[in-house]
């Protein structure tokens, strides 16, 4: 599973850090990092939630 | 050899008087004007405000190239002179872009603090209706109003500040509101009735908040449960001297407030009408909050998020009836768009109001249907660049989430607890266009009864 976001959309909400945080990191003014490039399989279910949830629909999950 | 084309100028629409352009007409009736606008000259027109160009954009592939352009392309702090007015000088709009980019993003709205909001939202719900008798009438500018001063005040400014306000703050308020006229684009301080009441009530709001900074300055030193940010804004110090002034801090929360409340209120006032009008949808909005609520949990920002009818109503009333219905930017340079080019110094604008209801974006356009947002269909999610309530790309709405959770917020109490029924003939409910802030048309009255 690979994380793509749109740093046009991100406005640093962090709600996905609190959904996946081993995955997501937002620092207090900027925008997300992502921590982990190619999370694991177990992780799938906190980092769908995180694109679910993002206030500016900026995350996506590429498979592959 | 290179070919060089010139771009020609966007084409205009017709009804511009030769000394104000069309003014008048988007003073009275703006979603005509601009729905012409697009039927006239289709993704690119221009209309005129006095001599001021505005160009305005619709379709998504224009719209996408507005709300992806950087800010040294369209700037959008010179786009909103009547503003300034309001929020006085040197305060967010009349700020460098940094500096404006660190006050917008309230800390307030991170999702660390949401978590926290959805209680204290519900709390303030509940502190209104608990004057309410088993029946009785509302207008519904007046009390979503009310209460969203007293929602937004609690969550972004702190609740200590939220308990020393009354409703003489929410009327002051609504004054500032109604201080928009689009006269602003050509002179903001024009010797119109508006105006006057505009600057009176911002003298005003300053003497409250000066009011309540004496009291704080006599009363007991603030503690860590209880300090809020006007104790903050208080305790910076240069020097010797405070750092602001009470007409400064007072000019800080009317625009850490302003973005957040005539939208919220409106958009309440507006999803309630709707359900009322649709009792179908009603209905199955208030079995999805029975449901959820059945086992006894309290309001919280989990419950607040499962809630796809309640949600689903909200999206389709801020679709018709969106609160902002013009977004503005300035060109800086010459902007290329939809093979046109616009010169720099030209007001250029993408419409909520026009694109939300653009067909085939949107199927039946015109008609509430909150099942548009249900999967399959998603058709918010599926024109990013036209289902446009909130704006789009890096200026969208910061505090989407945080709406959206007050509104749900609001409807988990209210919905729960009461019926209503419309007063009036429903299609005697509409917006007063005449100011640049959209406001429900007075009256706007309905009835409560609890539940039995």
């Amino acid at each position: 599973m690979k994380i793509a976001v749109d740093y046009d959309l991100c406005q640093g909400h962090a709600v996905c850090q609190s959904e996946a945080p081993a995955v997501f990191a937002v620092e207090d003014k900027g925008q997300v990092k992502v921590l982990d490039e190619d999370p694991a399989e177990e992780a799938r279910a906190q980092v769908e939630m995180a694109v679910k949830y993002c206030p500016t629909h900026a995350l996506k999950i590429v498979e592959g | 050899m290179t070919i060089t084309t010139e771009l020609e100028q966007p084409p205009q629409v017709s009804g511009a008087d030769p000394a104000s352009g069309h003014l008048e007409e988007f003073r009275h009736d703006p979603i005509s004007l601009m729905q012409r606008v697009r039927e006239e000259c289709g993704d690119v027109g221009e209309f005129l405000l006095g001599e001021r160009r505005v160009v305005l954009l619709s379709g998504a592939t224009a719209n996408e190239r507005f709300f992806r352009a950087s800010e040294e392309e369209l700037n959008q702090a010179e786009a909103y002179p009547f503003m300034t007015p309001i929020f006085g000088k040197g305060v967010i709009f009349d700020a460098p872009p940094e500096r404006r980019q660190e006050m917008l993003h309230n800390q307030a709205l991170k999702d660390k603090h949401m978590r926290l909001h959805a209680q204290k939202i519900a709390d303030e719900v509940v502190d209104m209706v608990a004057s309410w008798d088993a029946e009785g009438g509302i207008d519904l500018l007046d009390f979503f109003a009310e209460l969203t001063i007293y929602t937004s005040s609690a969550c972004l400014i702190g609740k200590k500040f939220r308990d020393q306000l009354d409703e003489r703050f929410a009327d002051l308020y609504h004054d500032l509101e109604r201080g928009t006229d689009a006269l602003a684009y050509v002179d903001p301080y024009a010797p119109i009735e508006s105006f006057r009441r505009r600057d009176a009530a911002r003298a005003a709001l300053v003497e409250l908040v000066q009011g309540i900074m004496d009291q704080r300055k006599n009363g007991q030193p603030a503690t860590d449960e209880d300090r809020d940010l006007l104790d903050v804004l208080i305790s910076v110090r240069e020097g010797e001297t405070p750092r602001f002034t009470a007409d400064e801090i007072t000019g800080i929360f009317i625009s850490m407030m302003f973005a957040g409340h005539h939208t919220t209120s409106g958009t309440a006032a507006w999803t309630l009408i709707e359900l009322l009008k649709h009792p179908d949808e009603l209905k199955s909005v208030v079995a999805e909050l029975d449901e959820l609520y059945a086992d006894g949990r309290e309001v919280s920002y989990q419950a607040l998020r499962e809630m796809p009818r309640l949600e689903s109503a909200v999206k389709e009333a801020l679709r018709l009836h969106p609160p902002l219905i013009l977004l503005m930017r300035v060109a800086k340079e010459p902007f290329d768009v939809g093979g046109y080019s616009i010169e720099p110094g030209t007001m250029v604008g993408a419409s909520p109001a026009v694109s939300n209801r653009l067909s085939p974006d949107f199927n039946n356009p015109d008609v509430f249907d909150p099942s548009r947002y249900l999967d399959p269909r998603r058709e918010d999610l599926e024109n990013p660049w036209t289902w446009i309530p909130f704006g789009a790309g890096k200026h969208r709405c910061v505090g989407a989430a945080f709406a959206m959770m007050q509104l749900k917020a609001i409807f988990s109490v209210i919905l729960r607890g009461w019926t209503f029924e419309l007063s009036q003939p429903p299609e005697s409910y509409r917006n007063d266009h005449s100011k640049m802030v959209v406001q429900l048309e007075q009256p706007c009255r309905a009835r409560y009864r609890v539940r039995a």
